[in-house]
Formats: C-alpha cells, structure tokens, sequence
C-alpha cells in the first residue's frame, strides 16, 4: 500500500518529466540575455525568477483562454547556465494533457510586453524561440515633418525673390524719374558728370570727338 | 552696380573686393567631387600612393591650364564666348560649346543638390527615416525589398528615387523629387538674381562653409573606434600601384574636371578683375587649394569609413557571439569581443563538426575596409549609415549635407556664370532684357528639361551624363583652348598680355608645360579615355528586384537608342567648333575679294566708325 502511494505521488513529476522536454512538440524554448540587457544592474537567475516566470505565463494564459491557470501548470525543463529553458503548458482540466503550441504561443505574443516588463527586458533579451515579435509600426506623424523644414526654406527663398524683384524694379523707376530731370540740363554738365562719377573704362575717342564735332 | 548704365558706355561688373573673387573661384573648382570621388580614388589606388600621381598631374596640366583661362579672362575682359572669338573668330565656336557644355552639365549637377536637399530636409527627422526599414502591406514583416538589401539602401533607391529596373523604363514624374529640384534652382536663383553682386556675397557662406563642416567631421572622426584603422589602412601607399597606367590616367582625369576647367566660368569670373590683377598667384592658391581641400577632405571620409567598418565587423563578431552562445548553452555574456577568438579556438578544438556546421559568419576587418564607394553611393548609401551609428545621428547627418549643399551650389554658381554671360555676349537676348529676367527664364527652363531626371528612371540618366557629357567633351574644348591661345593668340603676344597684368613674363615651367606638356598630356588622357570607353559596349548598374542575385545591381547594357542619345550628347557640343570654324573660312573667303583688311583681333569698332566718320569730314 505504502509503495503504491508513493508510487501515485512520484507518477506526477514523473509525468512532468516527460511532459516537458527538449524539442518537445508542444514545447516552447525560451532564452534569457540577462547580462546584455541589464548589464551591471543584471540579476542572478535563481528559483524565484523561475516562479516569477511561470506565474507570468500561467496569468498571460489565463487572460487569454478565460481558464484558470496555476503555477503548477507551467512546466520548466532542461535549464542551462546560458539561461534558456523549454517550457510546456498543462491543461488545467487534465494534467496529462498539454496545452497546444499554437495557443500558447498566440497568448505568450498577447501579453508579450507584461511579460518582459516583469523581467525589465525586450523582445531581443527574452526570445521565445519561434515566436515573432509583434513589429511596432512605425510613428506616422500627420504631416511627414522634411515637408514642414521644405516648406519653411521655400518661403523664405521666395520672399527673398520676390524682394529682390520688387527693390529692383522699384529703384529702376525711380531712376528712370530721376532722368527725365536730367534730361533738360546743359548737354555739357551732363558729360561732366559722367566724367567724374564713371567707373568704367574711359573711352578717350568719344571725349576727343567732342571738340571736333561742335560746330 | 548695373550692368548698363544711362551714359551710354555698358560698364562690366566687378568684384567688390578681391577675396570674393578668389572665394567664387575656388567655391567653383571645389566640389562634390572633391568629397566624394578623389577619396574613392585614393582607396582603390593604393592609399597615400596615389597623390603622387594626383600631384604630378596638378602641376603640369591642371595649374598651366588654370593659369591659362584665368589670364586669358583677365585680359581680354570677356567671358568664354567673346575671349575665343576675339583671339580668332575661327576659334568662336570653343566658347559656344562651353556654354553648350556648361548648361547641360548644370542639369544633372543641380538634380543631385536637389537629392542632397531631400536628405537635409529628411534629416530632421527622429528617427532618421534610412534607418529602418518600413512594414509589408499585412504588417506580418518587413518590406521584402528593404529586408533583401539594407534600409539605407532601400531609402535611397526606393523611397528617394522610386528608381525603374531599367533604363528604358521612364516611370513617372516623381513629385517629390521634383519639388526638391524647384527648391534647388530657387536657391540658385536667388543667389544669382543680381549677378556677381549677389553671388559675391553668398560665396563668403557657400564657399567657407564645407571646410568648417570638414574640420567639425575630423575632429569627430577621430575620437570614433575603428577611426585611426580606417586611416592607417587607406593611407598606406601600395607603391606597385604605380606601374599600372591607368592610376595615371585617373588622375590626370580627376584634376581635370575637379578644376573645373573648360567650363567658361572661370574665365568670366576672372574677367571682372581689374586689368592689373596678379593671376599667377590667384591660379596657384586656386589650384592648391582645390588639391589640398581633396586630400583634407578624405581624412575625416576615411575616419568614418573605418569606423563603419570596425562598426560592421564588430556586429559580425557579435552575430557569431550570439550563435555560439545560444548553441552551446554558455552563460550571457560569458564571451565577448575581447575574448572571443580564445573561446572560439576552445570551441573548435573540442567541437569542431559542430562549429563548423553551425556556418558562422566570415568577419575580416579588411573585407569591410575594401567596401569602397563613390559618388551619390558614397553619401546617399555609406555616409548615411555610418551617420546612423553616431550618437547624435541627426546632427551629423544635417551638418553633412548642408555641407554638401554648399559644395555643390557653389560648383553651381562657375556652370550658370559660363551659361548667361556667353549668351549675352552672343546677343542671343535683346539688350532691354534686365538680367533678373534671363537669369529667371535660364533657371525655368533648367527646371523643365531637368524633369527627366526627376522620372523613375532619373538616376540612369544622371550617371549617363556624368560618365559621357562631363568628360570628354571638356577635354577636348581644353586642348583647342590651350592651342588657341598658346599658337594662334601666340605665345609672345600671352607673355606681354601677363607681363602687362602681372608685370613679369611668365617662367619656363609655365611655358614649356604650355607649350609642350599640356597639350601632350590632353592629348593622351583624350586618346586613352576614348579608347578604354570604346573597348567594352557601354554597360550600367540597374536596381533590379527581380534580379536573382539582388541586392547586388544587375549590370544592364544601353539599349541602342540610348546609345544614340550619348553619342548625341557628347557629339552636339563640340560641333559647334569646326562649324564656327568653316562658317568663319568662308565668311573670310568672300570678304578676301571684297575687303583687304585680314581679321585682326584687336578690331575695335569704335576706332572704324572714328576712321569712318574722319574721312568723311576731309
């Protein structure tokens, strides 16, 4: 009798045993890179992060299935120094039976941020293997913001244009103003002020002509 | 300061003071190539051996020939058109074909500032749009085509150019593209719109700026990890590297066009001088100048090449890290950079099938060293990410092509000059035409044509006008430039004309090199550059993603009806020089049997219509 009754107790960690393990089909790998994420704030991976993990996989599944899930339903297996484990979900209405890969996996990408939060990590850091990280799209702001710089360069260019436009055809009136007052001085007055006020290369042959031509 | 003024006599511009001459000089011969193609040369050429060549070809054809246009321009006070037909109205058609050339060149080279734009404006973005890659339609992974190739690379050739698969497919107009080619010919509008007057004051921005953006860059650079790898490794000269005829070639090609020579806007710039305005030294400190800004330039771009190389082979090493931690299970962070190759020795003594199975990346420092770049793939597609491992991405990535912008408005600013002062001197436009309007009417129409390169297909076409318009074309406009001046001007009445302006003759060096020297030096850089084109069928890189072996580019060759167009291209410029020559032999002919008066280049015709006006009062 007594052999039997242990027998019944060993018969569940012995079923989980062989529940949970490597390559398992309903299995999920899952890696840790503590010491990458945290560097000198990095915590030692013990006994009760492990139950911080099943407790943070036993609640994503029940959120996700509306069944009740316990600790004791996350089975963890085959752990290494690198900090990576396999890890199956038992039914909670038969222990034998597992809980399938595909529904486990849909609940682990649902919660997937609770999840690394409870172990300050990311979606690199905590890698479950085979599980794709939900991508976050990309920020869209309204108006794409090299059109806002574009848009503040262009109208400072065409203010700058049309000033210059404007100045000049303005100072050209004025001076065509200016020379119709000229234009009733003595014919000699203006030549000497070209004279004076001219940088340009002085013609000699033209001022030459001037004696000559005056009758 | 007009250009016409109400007394009748047309007065010339001039520079307000003599640094802004030599600031649009240089800003001229500096230019894009400077930062992005004389470091590529360096590094395919052997490093630090390869500036002997660069040197050697600086001073026996780039300063003479520099020298040569400066004093030409100087002295006879015209710009390209007017210069040539003074010395020989049978040499006109040279300064036709530099203007042809210098508008057709100014289209492709603006379509290039307008890209650099469309990277600044994207600059301001966080984070930097080239740095991830955007989401597929069902938002399960990323874009296929950004996944195969990078997200720099797909920025670039997708979001950027929406580039075709193949040359002969046009694709449509791009609008942004074209908004950005609209901003860039605005800006050089507006620098533009009063002449000189307002370029002389933009050049005290456009030119001064990249060398203080460089120097930023330098100091930057060298405080990166992998910098000083970079440095030693492309610096090092490889002597043998001489014996082989191209480098030569590269050079002497290289300092050709990065001087900007045979445009016309040198000449035109140098023809708002005053008449007694030391040359010599102006074309010295030009040309050193541009040489040394080349070889400053290439210090902080070989700093960051190396730190994106060390960059690159450190993720490298780190994927392997990864794999063979995960693989065999060690703890986290157990191997690292430092101690990798122990624990990769102790792994593939112990395990050696495993490790040998589990392919693990091939990480060499000089494979990643060699990746070289040139041209828009050197700032569009390296810089930018390097940029992206930079703390402080933004800031780099603004100040970079700002400098950029800078450096290619100011090359800009020598291609419309040798545009609207030739068509003024050709009086292609009625005099009452105020410049702002020509200036406006030039740009407008740039604008139109250069839509083409706006199409899915632009870049094609900017790398067919870069590789066939912007080069022979100018060598061959060079060598009847230096013939031109040194054996029909004559080479006695040259050495007046700079004794009269500099006050001494020029030395033997300069005269041998022009006389001798130079024109040889075209002559063969000519021959060899047509032949080594002529060798295989013209082919170019397309972007193809239905290529199988993409993201590397599918090696196209030109359709023939493109083939036409090149040689169209480089044929109708220079057609204009035996033209000009033959209409001239013939309008001499006729004139011969009516007029004994020979063509004499000094003709003046305010002295023939004073000789005129005295023999009819005697």
């Amino acid at each position: 009798m007594f052999y039997k009754i242990v027998l019944f107790l060993c018969l569940p960690s012995v079923l989980a045993e062989q529940l949970c393990k490597p390559n398992a089909p309903d299995g999920l790998k899952v890696r840790l890179s503590i010491k990458t994420a945290l560097d000198s704030e990095a915590y030692e991976w013990n006994r009760n992060e492990k139950f911080l993990f099943q407790a943070t996989i036993a609640f994503a599944m029940s959120q996700y299935t509306g069944q009740e899930f316990k600790v004791s339903n996350i089975l963890v297996c085959d752990e290494t120094p690198r900090v990576s484990f396999w890890f199956v979900v038992t039914s909670p209405a038969n222990l034998s039976q597992l809980m399938s890969k595909g529904v486990v996996e849909l609940a682990v990408r649902k919660f997937r941020n609770r999840i690394n939060n409870a172990f300050l990590l990311s979606d690199e850091t905590l890698e479950f293997v085979g599980v794709l990280p939900t991508l976050a799209s990309p920020v869209e702001p309204a108006t794409p913001p090299w059109l806002i710089v574009f848009g503040v360069m262009m109208s400072l260019v065409s203010a700058g244009i049309v000033f210059v436009l404007v100045s000049t055809v303005v100072q050209n009136k004025r001076k065509r103003k200016q020379k119709g007052d000229d234009q009733d001085d003595d014919e000699e007055t203006r030549v000497k002020t070209v004279e004076n006020g001219c940088d340009g290369v002085y013609n000699t042959s033209f001022s030459e002509d001037e004696p000559n031509t005056r009758m | 300061m007009g250009e016409s003024k109400e007394s009748g006599a047309e007065e010339r511009p001039k520079w307000d003071n003599k640094v802004q001459y030599m600031l649009t000089s240089i800003g001229f011969a500096v230019g894009l190539g400077n930062v992005w193609r004389f470091p590529y040369l360096c590094q395919i050429y052997g490093g630090g051996a390869f500036i002997i060549p660069y040197l050697i070809a600086l001073a026996f054809e780039g300063l003479p020939l520099l020298y040569l246009e400066l004093a030409i321009g100087q002295r006879l006070r015209m710009s390209s058109v007017g210069v040539w037909r003074s010395i020989s109205p049978l040499l006109g058609g040279v300064g036709i074909s530099s203007m042809i050339v210098s508008f057709l060149v100014s289209l492709y080279y603006n379509t290039i500032v307008a890209w650099v734009l469309w990277y600044f404006f994207h600059s301001f973005q966080e984070p930097l749009p080239w740095s991830q890659c955007p989401l597929n339609e069902n938002k399960t992974g990323y874009n296929i085509e950004c996944e195969k190739s990078t997200a720099v690379n797909y920025f670039w050739y997708r979001e950027t150019l929406n580039i075709t698969p193949d040359v002969a497919i046009s694709g449509s107009l791009q609008w942004w593209n074209v908004v950005c080619l609209v901003s860039a010919w605005s800006v050089v509008y507006i620098c533009f719109i009063k002449g000189i007057d307002s370029i002389g004051k933009a050049v005290y921005f456009t030119a001064t700026f990249p060398y203080l953006v460089l120097t930023i860059f330098l100091i930057r650079a060298l405080t990166l990890p992998g910098a000083t790898d970079g440095l030693v490794y492309l610096f090092t000269p490889d002597w043998e590297i001489l014996k082989n005829p191209k480098v030569w070639l590269d050079a002497a090609t290289q300092i050709f066009f990065s001087l900007s020579i045979a445009f016309g806007g040198l000449i035109a710039f140098s023809s708002y001088n005053p008449e007694k305005n030391n040359c010599e030294r102006d074309a010295l400190v030009v040309g050193i100048t541009n040489s040394a800004t080349s070889i400053y330039g290439s210090i902080p771009i070989f700093a960051i090449l190396g730190f994106k190389a060390k960059t690159a082979f450190n993720n490298c090493l780190e994927d392997n890290i990864l794999t063979l931690t995960n693989y065999f299970n060690i703890a986290d962070q157990n191997m690292t950079l430092e101690n990798y190759d122990q624990w990769f020795d102790h792994f593939n003594t112990t395990y050696p099938g495993e490790v040998s199975a589990l392919s693990l990346r091939d990480c060499d420092l000089k494979n990643f060293l060699d990746q070289s770049a040139s041209g828009t793939g050197l700032a569009f597609i390296v810089f930018t990410e390097a940029v992206l491992e930079m703390p402080g991405s933004q800031v780099w990535a603004i100040l970079f092509f700002i400098m950029l912008f800078t450096l290619g408005l100011s090359s800009m600013f020598g291609n419309i000059e040798g545009i609207l002062t030739p068509m003024r001197e050709l009086k292609l436009v009625p005099k009452w035409v105020p410049h702002e309007v020509l200036t406006g009417a030039v740009c407008l129409v740039s604008v139109l044509i250069g839509l083409i390169f706006t199409l899915g297909s632009g870049n094609y076409w900017v790398e067919i006008f870069n590789s066939y318009v912007g080069s022979i074309p100018f060598l061959v406009i060079a060598f009847f430039e230096i013939v031109g001046v040194i054996y029909i001007h004559g080479m006695k009445r040259f050495s007046e004309d700079i004794e009269f302006m500099t006050g001494r003759k020029p030395n033997i060096y300069w005269k041998a090199c022009w006389m001798v020297i130079s024109p040889i030096m075209l002559l063969v850089v000519f021959v060899s550059y047509v032949v080594i084109q002529a060798q295989t069928y013209p082919t170019y890189p397309a972007w193809n993603p239905d290529y199988e072996s993409f993201p590397e580019t599918e090696m196209k060759p030109y359709p023939d009806w493109v083939f036409a167009i090149i040689v169209i291209l480089i044929v109708a410029p220079l057609v204009s020089i035996p033209l000009v020559a033959v209409y001239n032999l013939i309008r001499r002919g006729l004139k011969k049997s009516s007029d004994k008066g020979s063509l004499n280049p000094y003709k003046n015709e305010a002295f023939e219509i004073e000789t005129h006006e005295v023999k009819q009062r005697d």
